[in-house]
This record gives C-alpha cells, sequence and structure tokens, in this order.
C-alpha cells in the first residue's frame, strides 16, 4: 500500500516536470502564432506579451504575396506524384531482388545500399549539369525524377527487408493455381507489403516536403516555387517585415502540422519500423 | 528455352529497370562526373574544362582557410549536437514511458518540430533569438536571453545547437521509446526483486539493452549534423563572418556564388568520404557494444 502511494508521488512529480519541459518546447510556437497577429509596432515592443487586437489582415497579405495557394499546390503535387512513384517502384525493385537473388541483383543491391552515404551536397554540382543536359531543369516533373532517383536506395532498401519476411507458400500457391509472376506481385504481394508502404511513404513525405536545397537548384520560375522556396524568396525580399514574415510562416507549417496530428499514429510507427531497417 | 529467358528478361526489366534508371540518372552519373570535375577547374557556364590534377585537392588542403574554418565548425557541432540530442532524446523517453497520464501528449508535443522543414524552423527561430530573448530578458531579467545571440561567433554557435537539439530530440525520443518498450518486462522485474535502484537498473539493464537504438540513433544524429544545411542558411547564412558556416553551405557557397564548380566539386568529394568514414567506423563501433537480451 505504502509502497504504490509513494510511486505516485514518484509519477505526479515526473509528470510535472515533464508538462514544464513540453511548455518549454512549446514557446517558440507560441512567440510565432502571438506575434503573427499583431500590428508591425505592437511586435516590436511587445513580443512576448498577448496581442491587443488580433491583425488577421497580416495573414491574407502573407497570403498573397507568397502566392500561397500555388506554392502549396507545388509542394502537394511534387510530394504525391513523387511518393506513388517512388513506394511503386521500389517496392517491385525490392521483390525481385529479394525473389531473385541473381548476382547482378545482390550487386545492385550492394550498389543502392552505398550510395545511401552519399551526402546530398556530394552530388548537387554535377546534377545540376546532368538534370538540364536531359532538358528536366525548371520543371515540376523534372523534380519528381530527381526525387525518384534520391528516394530509391533507401526506400529499396527498407522494402527489401520486409519482403525477406513474407513466406514464399503464398506466392507458390497463386503460383500453382496459374497466376502469372506480375499478378501474383500485384494481387498477392503487394497487398502484403502495405505496411512498409505507409512507414516508406511517411519518411519520403517528411523529407519531399521540407526539402529546400533541390527545388531550389532544379526550379527557377516563380510559379514553379515550392513552399520552402516560396519561403526563402519572401524572406529576402521582406527581411525584418515581422508583421508579413510570421503569418507567412504560420501558413508554411501549418499543412505539415495538421498532416503529423491527423496522421500521427502512422508517423511514429513509420519511423520505428524505418530505424529498426535502417 | 529463349522464349523462357526473354521473359525473364523482362522481367527484371519491369520490375528491377525503373528504380535503376532513376537511381543512375540522379546518383551515379553525378557522382562519377562529380569525381571528374573534381579535377578540373570548371566554372559551371562555359564547355571549356581543364584538366588540372590534384590542384583543387591541394588548395583546399593548403590554402582555403574558410574551409578549412567550415570543418572545424562542423566537427564542433556534430560532436556537441549529438551528444545533446542523444542525452536529451533518451532522458525524454526514459520518462516518457513510465505511466505518466499525459505521456501522448508531451509524445507528440516532443516530436512535433521534427516534421517542420529547417529552413522554416530556422526562420522562426531567427525572429525568437532576435526578438522573442530579448522580451524574455526584460521581464525574467536574466541575461542569459540578452545575450547577441546570432550577432557574434559564440552564441550563434550555440544558437544553432539550440534549434537543432530542439528539432531532432523528439525524433531520437520515438525511437528510444520503442526500444526501451521492447525490453521484456521480466527482466527489469527481477532486477527489481534483487534489490537494484532505478539507477543500476536503468545503467546495467536498460542502457545496455537499447544498444542497437544507440547505434541508429547515433547514426541519425551524425549524418544530420555533419550534412546541415537548411538550418544554418536560414538562422545565420553562416554569419557572422562565416563563423557558423556549414561543410555543406561552405560547398554551396563555393559552387554557386563564386562560380568555381571544380573546387566545390573536390570539396564535395572531400566532404563524402569524411562522412563515409565517420559513419561506417561509428557503426562499427557501437555494434560492438550491442547484447541480446
Amino acid at each position: 500500500m505504502e509502497v504504490s502511494k509513494k510511486y505516485r508521488v514518484g509519477t505526479l512529480a515526473t509528470e510535472l516536470i515533464m508538462v514544464v519541459i513540453a511548455l518549454v518546447f512549446l514557446t517558440p510556437f507560441y512567440f510565432l502564432f502571438v506575434n503573427s497577429v499583431k500590428t508591425f509596432g505592437d511586435l516590436l515592443t511587445n513580443s512576448a506579451s498577448w496581442p491587443k487586437s488580433f491583425e488577421w489582415h497580416n495573414y491574407a497579405r502573407a497570403w498573397d504575396i507568397t502566392n500561397f495557394p500555388t506554392a502549396f499546390w507545388n509542394s502537394l503535387i511534387v510530394t504525391v506524384v513523387s511518393n506513388l512513384l517512388l513506394a511503386l517502384f521500389s517496392a517491385m525493385s525490392a521483390y525481385r531482388m529479394v525473389r531473385h537473388n541473381t548476382r547482378f541483383n545482390r550487386f545492385l543491391f550492394a550498389i543502392f545500399v552505398a550510395a545511401m552515404v552519399i551526402p546530398f551536397q556530394s552530388i548537387m554540382i554535377p546534377l545540376v549539369k546532368v538534370m538540364s543536359s536531359l532538358g528536366l531543369m525548371n520543371s515540376i516533373p523534372g523534380l519528381v525524377v530527381a526525387y525518384l532517383g534520391f528516394g530509391v536506395p533507401l526506400s529499396v532498401f527498407l522494402f527489401h527487408g520486409f519482403v525477406k519476411g513474407i513466406p514464399l507458400e503464398i506466392e507458390e500457391a497463386a503460383r500453382v493455381d496459374g497466376t502469372s509472376t506480375y499478378g501474383t506481385f500485384f494481387r498477392i504481394v503487394l497487398p502484403l507489403m502495405k505496411p512498409m508502404f505507409v512507414t516508406v511513404i511517411i519518411l519520403n513525405t517528411l523529407w519531399i516536403w521540407n526539402d529546400y536545397l533541390l527545388p531550389s537548384l532544379v526550379l527557377q520560375s516563380a510559379s514553379l516555387r515550392t513552399i520552402p522556396i516560396a519561403t526563402f524568396a519572401f524572406f529576402g525580399q521582406f527581411t525584418k517585415q515581422w508583421d508579413l514574415a510570421l503569418p507567412a510562416l504560420v501558413l508554411g507549417i501549418l499543412p505539415v502540422i495538421v498532416f503529423f496530428l491527423a496522421m500521427q499514429k502512422y508517423i511514429v510507427e513509420g519511423i520505428t519500423q524505418g530505424a529498426v531497417k535502417g | 528455352m529463349s522464349r523462357k529467358k526473354s521473359s525473364g528478361l523482362l522481367q527484371q526489366l519491369v520490375f528491377v529497370g525503373p528504380s535503376t534508371v532513376f537511381f543512375t540518372a540522379i546518383i551515379v552519373i553525378p557522382f562519377l562526373l562529380g569525381l571528374y570535375y573534381s579535377f578540373t577547374n570548371w566554372n559551371g557556364v562555359s564547355g571549356e574544362v581543364t584538366w588540372v590534377g590534384l590542384d583543387n585537392f591541394k588548395q583546399i588542403l593548403t590554402n582555403d582557410p574558410d574551409f578549412g574554418k567550415a570543418f572545424w565548425f562542423t566537427v564542433r557541432f556534430t560532436v556537441i549536437g549529438i551528444i545533446v540530442t542523444n542525452l536529451l532524446g533518451f532522458f525524454l523517453a526514459y520518462f516518457l514511458t513510465k505511466p505518466l497520464k499525459t505521456r501522448n501528449v508531451l509524445r507528440t508535443i516532443f516530436f512535433m518540430p521534427n516534421v517542420i522543414g529547417g529552413l522554416l524552423l530556422g526562420f522562426i527561430w531567427q525572429f525568437i533569438f532576435v526578438k522573442g530573448f530579448s522580451a524574455l530578458g526584460d521581464s525574467t531579467g536574466w541575461s542569459f536571453f540578452n545575450l547577441p545571440w546570432l550577432g557574434d561567433a559564440t552564441t550563434a554557435f550555440w544558437g544553432i545547437v539550440i534549434v537543432f537539439v530542439w528539432q531532432t530530440a523528439g525524433y531520437l525520443m520515438v525511437i528510444y521509446i520503442s526500444s526501451i518498450n521492447n525490453i521484456p518486462k521480466d527482466i527489469i522485474e527481477a532486477a527489481e526483486i534483487d534489490g537494484a535502484s532505478k539507477l543500476q537498473i536503468l545503467k546495467s539493464v536498460i542502457v545496455p539493452l537499447v544498444m542497437p537504438a544507440v547505434t541508429v540513433c547515433l547514426f541519425l544524429a551524425i549524418s544530420w549534423s555533419f550534412k546541415m544545411f537548411d538550418l544554418n542558411l536560414s538562422l545565420t547564412k553562416g554569419g557572422p563572418f562565416r563563423s557558423t558556416e556549414s561543410v555543406a553551405l561552405n560547398i554551396y557557397n563555393e559552387a554557386f556564388q563564386n562560380n568555381r564548380y571544380g573546387l566545390g566539386t573536390a570539396k564535395a568529394i572531400i566532404f563524402f568520404i569524411v562522412v563515409a568514414v565517420i559513419t561506417s567506423v561509428q557503426v562499427k563501433l557501437t555494434k560492438s557494444k550491442e547484447v541480446e537480451s
């Protein structure tokens, strides 16, 4: 009895300490939000206080200047298309590599794994040249192609580990029933891979949505800007205009926060899965 | 036989072809080209590319104080960054695996900064360092908040460390949580019955059993902090006086600001070798410390 009472006090103390740390963690969001709805003068003199009045039109101006709907749409298209193709192509390759463990496939897989240690900065300079000679510069499809190239190693690696765990008997049964290789893959194996699809898509979404460097190298037109590039361009132009910059930042982070809160369970699972394999 | 062979080849092409083509065009070819350009004086624009042998490497290693400075910054940052993020990530995970009522909410809060990109985080924190901290300094009277954040080399360094830790500790926490949850309950109970204190259990049972997670978390923290770019660019642009310029940012500036692509690719090759060596040595070292439960 006494032991459990003591334990409860300890837990409560831990709980309180953790809540305090969490509040400290949240303060940047507090500063960001309260100052995004202040007038410029109020923002400069009272950065820490609650807004005197809520200037929601700050948001309307930031929305227009960053051309938010366009940037949002570009980010969405790039992220969704890259993700779907990346997951499909990687799943197919990993399946083939596991089930047809030829010397060539083993070699290819080893190259994929080795390429994971190459930092992006090590290839970005010639990459621009290669992409322009392939006619992929300054276009959304070009950017998608680049993400496919960069995303393939990790995605194949994750699927590869997963396919090894799928029992062969199911496929053999399907084959005995006369299903073709393609049918076996698309109708039997692909549905079984669902958990790894979630992991791969979550990891790639967080990376592609937030990426700045690659789109900044590939895209030049203002109409093609993704959210990180639009934000960066905006900051170059309106340095220190915090009454515009802060609402622009809130708009920039809102989609991914909403995505995170909605998909939380899958995101945490995806990261755990990815870490165990990676 | 030949029909079977050709259908096998077709299947190989259909299944492995697309990813191999993209991978080759986007990674393999640029990587090989980069190796070549690192021995030239290519300026990125003209078609004229002259072979200069090891000149670029010689210049970088003997006569490029900014690169040396960027390297030293990156090394210091990486060492401190991995220690602090891992300690905090493990600390949070350790307490958030206890039966707290608010633990799900708390986990969400600690993880949240990580879903936002480094570029936006850098801009958010720029405001906090410049305006928010001075407001906190005024209301609390703590001199800590009134330091010239981002204004001088030392505080700017710690400023980036703070943002990096805030951003990444939650990610490592998630990995440590799952690892701690995987420890069989009866091992900890057995240790409790044997009269081990909480600290002893932590040191002799939990830590050794989460070593696989440590391997992964160290690997992630090293590669994130070593390749840091976005945060650097948006928070300080490498300033003041290039004191917080990371290697990645230095390479970027060399190529795209100074138009010295040959030199930039040579730096990139050195960077690649260092990253590859450090991460493989680390994985090997921590793997040897892993134990089975």
